[in-house]
């Protein structure tokens, strides 16, 4: 690749840069000896997400030249994706907001400091938690931008990464340290797994790029196009490893032992981002990854994913039923929820009439809409405290209602949007999603998705209840963070809104995935499978 | 007054909904302010729906009238459709008309959460209304939905001991089963490309679904309608949740919700899988046969008032259930008069149990009796109430049960004279256990129940309970004496249910047998003599 191509590609990537570069002064800032300085590092964070959210609209409205990143899926998806993380990262932004104040490293920091002793850096990780938040996001928004296996890696490693560290930064639990060790080593684990089916991948095709218009370089999909539907048992294991490995990060099944018990032992506004960012991701490297071999997929593609599917959501809901931690149910249903997309993921677009046949469209539609619910509700927890630590057992956040009956609300919105009660998002959501299985003639796999949905109903059913029905025996403090309610009630009111008026974000994900299936639906013929390969 | 009419079901929808948003932010009420509040808001709303009957193009029955649609999510081609015939005119004015008696029925029964009590029954009252206006599938599954969640709240803070069981059940065995018949509603409208308009789909579904394609979805619907009827082997959430929720619940339950069930197997079930619906017919009604029999067996043995009341529903229910796939003219029009009667006569028996709670704080029937003694005006409603539910004729609950196996009797070809005579011991059960009831409870040497706080032991209704419990009394008067009212507009509307019928079912010279029952039922002349010239 010469230079100025790597500059061409740098100029689309402005947003990306600014959030870089606000982690990397966070970073700093978030050392320094005086305390109003210190404290600016959650304003710094604000600004680098509004800023690189402007920049990437901006080329849109016309305030500025800026090109922006298209990458294998197409401008349009990337353009969402980068869009949603950018907005759904503020509502996080705010539900962390006084995350590393409130963590007992930094207390004891800021009380010696406040007694005139000398401040100690070392102690404080109020600006590391905003630069690995900072990280994560960019992460998660290279990966729509991706054309390049190698880059698509980095950019996954980029958003799983700080999360490892923001999973056990600065808590004294031992919960905690073990989430975190057991997140990375089988983040590790995962990575291996996706690299290796990204190598097989590479050395069935001889190449790495995903997509590509021109005959030179090779891509992926090009080489894909040539085969005329028979496939190498080299590109087929290579793809399939890097589906499980990539269902780590969504976690689905087989990869998903790790949720509940991290999601447990992270700060509540982590759980929050755990549970919306790196499924992002995973979603769009799975479209991505997928796009080269178009939909309908092939037989066995289609079976493994059909399986993965119904065992995921299966396995998620009925684990939840057992569960009497409100983060460990709300992990177990972030399984099943991968499960319902997954569902899209099948089904893909298909050519029938009308718009409720676009499985991905379906999928990056209910990926907002479930992103919105749970960090709604993983907000409200996080604002609660009963003896100085986070609410988390159904008893802890019994009588909620009578205490809080905002909060409460706001819990039941979230909730109910999770199940996919109507008028709400998540009914949308799921119409999408069992619309797209319909049409691709996935009765059986959609009729699995709505018996699930009846069982998931019944530990989010057991939250409401506790919230309303609940005797409160033991006290609940409130947090002094307006931050975290308000992202709970902007998430709220985005889920009401989107649930009675969310004809435009229908409009928005099928312009977004529209380039997709133009990829594998219009492109493919055109392509030739490149000589040197085809005689090796 | 024309954007009245155009936007009448809007407002309708609209009305409690939007005293329910007034009622949460109007701060610093009192709790008879909240009360009375409740009371003008519902009334409000009957009065409208009134005014709509009064507009209504009764000429022309079986077109859908104050046709309106709101656009939803574009996209989808989904939208709000609204628009009434003749029979969801009437389940609409069931509706409104309970919905008052309720709110003062709960007076005094709610003191705690009084505010969240009456916001939740408003929310219901929109909800139960869209289902019954709504014409685009979706939009009636939203509403079906999403009557669930205040009646879960309904039961599972304001009921009895066992009410967080009751209200779980409730919501779960609903929950699950309307899943399934989403499933099968939007299978059905992919097969017809994506249409979601019901009127559409009655052409299209019947010519677009083969006859295993029609057998599934029939099945599918089945599993959420036939919950929530409910039908035999389903029906054991309704006592739980009946006997757990306070009075205003149990009397919603069974007044309107139940008749949700039986609304959607008449106006969607039937219509958009008729082959199915004709072969399921046997099955269906054998199980409503089963259903009466054995929950009138069941009522016998009941010692708990509430109870016994609510098994009864689900034996009544049954009727419903046989007549309707009678698909012949008495069958059908018998069941939509039994949705009406049961829904009046059933939902006063709740609120006479209730007020008996309120009182001795049991429903046990071993612990009173002889109440007429010390309660003449309570008895006399109780009597009046039981006697109508049984089907005395010149009472409502006669037309509809007669109605019902006339049909089931007359039916040529899917039901027949098995099925109403089986049927027919589940009226003698009926009287049996309602009198059985009646005699111990009313009649015989006074025993009271010991109350700790010794209020009201032998103080009869007051005025406030016996101004609910008239307009039900009159109103099951009236449709015992003149059903003729209702039955001559529902002609129309059930033809074009079966209109897809095979030809074998579905009688081609449609007529409407009513005159003879009506001339004993002591019609006026003038209308007797109309109806003879049919």
């Amino acid at each position: 690749m010469t230079e100025s191509v790597i500059l061409e590609k740098l100029a689309t990537l402005w947003p990306e840069i600014i959030m870089i570069s606000g982690a990397c002064i966070c970073m700093v800032v978030g050392l320094s000896p005086k305390q109003a300085v210190r404290r600016s590092v959650v304003w710094i964070t604000g600004l680098a997400l509004a800023v690189a959210g402007l920049l990437l609209v901006a080329p849109h409205f016309g305030w500025w030249a800026g090109e922006t990143s298209g990458g294998a899926a197409g401008l349009a998806t990337a353009m969402f994706v980068r869009l949603s993380v950018i907005l759904l990262g503020l509502l996080l932004w705010l539900t962390s907001w006084g995350v590393p104040d409130l963590l007992p490293a930094t207390q004891v920091a800021e009380a010696a400091a406040a007694q005139g002793r000398p401040f100690n850096p070392s102690m404080v990780c109020r600006g590391e938690y905003f630069a690995f938040f900072l990280f994560s996001l960019t992460g998660a928004m290279l990966c729509a931008s991706a054309n390049d296996l190698v880059w698509l890696f980095l950019a996954l490693e980029l958003t799983s990464l700080p999360t490892y560290i923001m999973v056990a930064t600065g808590r004294n639990h031992m919960a905690a340290q073990e989430a975190g060790l057991k997140y990375f080593f089988l983040g590790a684990l995962s990575v291996a797994i996706f690299l290796y089916g990204f190598s097989l991948v590479y050395g069935a095709t001889g190449t790495t790029v995903i997509v590509s218009t021109q005959l030179q370089p090779v891509s992926i999909a090009g080489y894909v196009a040539g085969l005329q539907g028979e496939f190498p048992p080299l590109l087929a294991t290579g793809l399939l490893l890097s589906l499980v490995g990539l269902a780590f990060k969504i976690a689905a099944f087989p990869m998903h032992f790790y949720v509940a018990d991290v999601y447990q032992g992270a700060a509540t506004p982590v759980t929050a981002l755990l549970a919306f960012v790196p499924k992002m991701a995973g979603f769009v490297s799975i479209m991505l990854l997928l796009s080269v071999i178009g939909w309908p997929l092939p037989v066995p593609v289609m079976w493994v994913l059909w399986i993965m599917a119904a065992v995921t959501m299966t396995v998620g809901n009925v684990l939840g039923l057992l569960q009497n931690n409100v983060k460990r149910v709300l992990a177990y249903s972030s399984i099943a929820h991968s499960g319902y997309l997954l569902v899209g993921i099948v089904a893909g677009p298909t050519t029938s009439a009308g718009t409720l046949g676009q499985g991905l469209a379906a999928v990056l539609f209910y990926i907002v809409v479930y992103g919105l619910a749970t960090i709604g509700a993983f907000s409200v927890l996080g604002c609660l405290r009963v003896n100085g630590e986070e609410a988390q057992t159904y008893d802890e956040i019994s009588g909620l209602s009578r205490r809080y009956p905002g909060l409460a609300l706001l819990m039941l919105i979230s909730i109910l949007s999770l199940i996919g009660l109507p008028p709400l998002a998540g009914f949308v959501g799921k119409v999408y999603l069992f619309g797209s299985a319909i049409s691709g003639s996935f009765i059986g796999l959609m009729v699995v998705a709505a018996i699930n949905t009846a069982v998931s109903a019944v530990y989010y059913l057991r939250i409401i209840g506790a919230c309303y029905f609940g005797e409160s025996r033991i006290k609940i403090e409130l947090v002094a963070t307006r931050a975290g309610r308000l992202s709970a009630g902007l998430a709220a009111i985005a889920v009401l809104v989107l649930g009675f008026r969310g004809g435009w974000l229908v409009e928005a994900t099928r312009e977004a995935t529209r380039s997709v299936s133009v990829v594998d639906v219009d492109t493919q013929p055109q392509v030739a499978a490149p000589d040197h390969l085809s005689s090796e | 007054m024309n954007w009245l009419l155009d936007l009448m079901l809007v407002l309708l929808l609209a009305m409690p909904l939007l005293s329910g948003v007034v009622l949460v932010l109007l701060p610093d009420l009192t709790k008879s302010m909240v009360r009375v509040f409740s009371l003008l808001a519902t009334l409000a709303t009957f009065v409208l729906s009134l005014i709509g009957a009064c507009f209504f193009d009764w000429s022309n029955p079986a077109a859908l009238s104050f046709v309106k649609s709101v656009e939803w999510v574009g996209a989808f081609g989904l939208q709000f459709g609204f628009g009434v015939n003749a029979i969801s005119m009437w389940l609409v004015l069931l509706t409104t008309f309970l919905m008052p008696l309720v709110v003062l029925g709960s007076f005094s029964a709610i003191q705690d959460r009084v505010k969240e009590f009456f916001l939740w029954l408003l929310i219901l009252e929109s909800a139960m209304l869209g289902v019954f206006v709504a014409t685009d599938i979706v939009f009636f599954h939203i509403c079906f939905e999403f009557t669930l969640i205040p009646l879960y709240f309904l039961i599972g803070i304001y009921g009895s001991a066992q009410r967080l069981k009751a209200a779980r059940v409730f919501f779960l065995y609903t929950f699950t089963g309307s899943m399934l018949t989403f499933s099968g509603l939007l299978y059905v409208a992919w097969r017809c490309d994506w249409v979601f308009s019901i009127a559409t789909l009655y052409e299209l579904a019947p010519q677009r679904l083969s006859e295993i394609e029609q057998a599934w979805v029939m099945g599918a619907m089945l599993a959420g309608f036939a919950v929530k009827v409910p039908l035999f082997p389903l029906h054991t959430w309704l006592p739980l949740a009946h006997t757990e929720a306070p009075t205003a619940g149990s009397v919603i339950l069974a007044g309107v919700l139940l008749k949700l069930g039986t609304y959607a197997l008449l106006q969607l079930a039937i219509p958009i899988a008729p082959i199915a619906a004709d072969q399921f017919a046997p099955i269906i009604g054998l199980l409503a046969v089963v259903g009466i029999l054995y929950a009138a067996l069941i009522c016998w043995v009941q010692k708990d008032i509430k109870k016994l009341i609510a098994y009864s529903s689900v034996s009544h229910l049954g009727f419903c259930v046989l007549g309707m796939f009678a698909f012949n003219a008495e069958g059908m029009a018998g069941s939509v008069m039994y949705m009406i009667n049961h829904g009046l006569s059933t939902g006063a028996l709740f609120l006479c149990v209730g007020m008996i709670y309120e009182r001795f704080h049991t429903r046990q029937m071993s612990q009173m009796q002889g109440l007429a003694q010390i309660m003449p005006v309570w008895s006399f409603f109780m009597v009046f109430f039981c006697l109508a539910s049984v089907g005395l004729p010149g009472l409502n609950g006669f037309v509809g049960e007669f109605l019902t196996l006339l049909g089931a009797f007359r039916a040529k070809y899917v039901l027949g004279p098995p099925y109403a005579v089986m049927a027919g011991f589940g009226l003698i059960f009926a009287a049996i256990y309602i009198l059985f009831m009646v005699g111990k409870v009313v009649f015989g040497p006074l025993k009271v129940p010991r109350v700790e706080n010794g209020h009201c032991l032998s103080c009869d209704l007051n005025l406030r309970e016996i101004v609910t419990l008239t307009p039900l009394a009159a109103g099951c008067l009236w449709l015992g004496l003149q059903p003729s009212f209702i039955l001559d507009t529902l002609t129309e509307p059930l033809e074009k249910i079966v209109e897809h019928l095979p030809q074998r079912t579905a009688v081609a010279h449609y007529t409407v047998d009513y005159p003879r029952i009506e001339v004993r039922m002591h019609m006026p002349m003038a209308q007797a003599t109309k109806h003879a010239g049919l």
